[in-house]
């Protein structure tokens, strides 16, 4: 049975909403642990509040914040998945964010970059962004949205292997406190860490990492999984935490990312994903029923190419 | 407000329910890190009013806005029209105030707002030299995600002024609201600023941070403020 436009549409306006309005469980246990380990007054009222910001966006089936970020599809096909139409897939996912725009509702941020002209439905040129992989061995398709919020907390540096683990321990810090004052990146956020590729390569790596591995989760090679633990524990010594106030809530957790890079360098990025960290994901059985959750599955042992094959 | 202590002062934090328009006695009582929750009208405005009002010198359609409301809120709400003449508010949150900075003062003049209500706060000389000497104080929202939580504090739409002219995000929208908040107190009527104070306690530590880590490489201009220097 081949996998239809209609349960593409489907699908991709169900992970809109679930991901505009729930909170996901990781991040929620994430937040919570951090509650009991904030010593800061302010930053755990800030926290708390948060918690019960999204209970009630969960009671009323209202979007968790009013600005509901830029809404983004990351598809996995199964190898052997068989689908009506590629070009279908994409006009699928462009009529749900078009729907969820309307009905969530969710805010229509895209605009044109130099016009400032808008839809009012979230779509445009180049957006919104759908990236591609393959799974072999499987016949589902798997979507993801997120809905990635803040002009703040991203950044990119070109280092030097000399740089070693200190330049990038330099750039965490250097990101963290610019864009953590005052709260603009509305931290604690899952930070993601990209090291290696080329510059694109090395943004996009960060990007997923952040927003495409759940919190609790460790990257397979343990040195890198040791790197992951002493960023998270660097970025909450900072003495910051929510909103900038004294603490130590600035990193829920820190997952790295790595692509193999040019000899004479380490490019490094550095991403935070908010305190409405959304996403939702959907598989579409061969047989067309679609189940939900809320971790990608994005990396996976393919998807990374650990061997050399 | 004794600055500088880290918070210990202050286990259990003090919460004020204020009704608006908010009496000078209630603001006098607000210290930074207090919680406050409003009850009454709120008033949105940011620069597309600021502009009209102030610069082009436009007069507001309603003359009496201190005896409706004194909390003006940096917002711009997602709202759209219920079909029964009156709109639905979805999710709100503040926007960045530190842009309206320059028209704080002619704004308070003209208006008698007292409570000021944004994002991120503004900078602390604005508060010692324009919002503390007029008997206005600034709070922060809380988060800043928490627009489904002030989305419902947000009861209904008593009125919006220059909807046509000026679009959703920019037009003057009324509020009535019903412990709308928390808010954050971040300054008092002495010009004390909560962001500033752990700004400073927060920066106090950062030399600290970097100690033993090598120096990077390649330097960048941000490390530098010479242009003329070279990188390398
Ligand atoms: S950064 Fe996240 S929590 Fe903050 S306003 Fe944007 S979407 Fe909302």
């Amino acid at each position: 049975m081949t996998i239809t436009i209609d349960t593409v549409e489907e699908a991709a306006y169900t992970i809109m909403e679930k991901a505009a309005i729930d909170i996901p469980d990781d991040y929620l246990s994430g937040i919570k642990a951090m509650v009991d380990q904030e010593d800061g007054d302010l930053s755990s009222f800030v926290l708390k509040a948060m918690l019960d910001n999204y209970e009630a966006a969960k009671e009323d089936r209202r979007p968790m914040c009013a600005d509901t970020g830029l809404p983004r599809y990351y598809v996995k096909m199964g190898d052997r998945a068989k689908l009506d139409s590629f070009v279908g897939l994409d006009k699928g996912l462009r009529m749900a964010t078009e729907r969820a725009t309307r009905e969530v509702p969710l805010r229509p941020n895209r605009v044109h970059p130099l016009w400032r002209t808008e839809h009012n439905n979230n779509l445009g040129i180049n957006a919104p962004e759908v990236e591609w992989s393959f799974e072999p061995d499987a016949d589902w398709i798997d979507i993801t949205t997120v809905h990635k919020g803040g002009l703040f907390g991203s950044d990119y540096r070109m280092l030097f292997p000399g740089d070693g683990i200190d330049g990038i321990k330099r750039f965490l810090l250097d990101t963290l406190i610019a864009f953590g004052k005052r709260g603009l990146a509305c931290q604690p956020a899952i930070v993601g860490v990209g090291i290696g590729g080329s510059k694109d390569t090395c943004m996009q790596l960060g990007k997923q990492a952040a927003c495409l591995r759940v919190v609790g989760d460790r990257n397979p090679d343990p040195k890198i999984a040791e790197l992951e633990d002493e960023l998270k524990a660097l970025g909450n010594s900072i003495g910051m935490g929510a909103m900038g106030f004294v603490g130590s809530s600035m990193v829920v957790d820190c997952n790295i990312e790595v692509g193999y890079t040019h000899t004479g360098g380490m490019p490094v990025s550095v991403h935070t994903f908010c305190l409405s960290s959304r996403r939702a994901t959907a598989r579409i059985h061969a047989d067309g029923s679609i189940t939900y959750r809320t971790d990608p599955q994005w990396f996976t042992p393919y998807m990374r190419r650990e061997g050399i094959a | 407000m004794t600055t500088g202590s880290k918070d210990q002062s202050s286990p259990k934090m003090t919460t004020h329910y204020v009704d608006l328009p908010a009496s000078d006695e209630a603001i006098a009582k607000f210290k930074p890190g207090d919680v406050v929750y409003l009850s009454g009208v709120v008033y949105t405005a940011r620069e597309g009013i600021y502009q009209r009002v102030l610069a082009e010198g436009q007069t507001l359609p309603m003359n009496n806005l201190e005896v409706v409301s004194n909390a003006n809120f940096h917002c711009s709400p997602a709202a759209a029209p219920d079909g029964k003449g009156s709109y639905n508010i979805g999710g709100v949150t503040a926007t960045a105030s530190f842009r309206f900075s320059k028209w704080m003062a002619d704004w308070l003049d003209a208006t008698g707002t007292k409570l000021v209500i944004g994002k991120g706060g503004m900078p602390r000389e604005d508060y010692t030299k324009i919002l503390a000497p007029r008997g206005a104080v600034y709070l922060t929202t809380v988060g800043y995600g928490t627009g489904a939580l002030l989305g419902r504090g947000v009861k209904s739409v008593k009125d919006v002024i220059w909807l046509d002219d000026l679009g959703i995000a920019q037009a003057m929208w009324l509020f009535n609201v019903e412990n709308f908040g928390p808010f954050i107190v971040d300054s008092d009527l002495e010009g004390n600023s909560l962001f500033a104070d752990h700004g400073d306690q927060v920066n106090a530590g950062i030399d600290k941070l970097y100690e033993g880590l090598k120096p990077p490489a390649l330097h960048r201009y941000g490390e530098t403020d010479n242009r003329e220097d070279e990188v390398m």
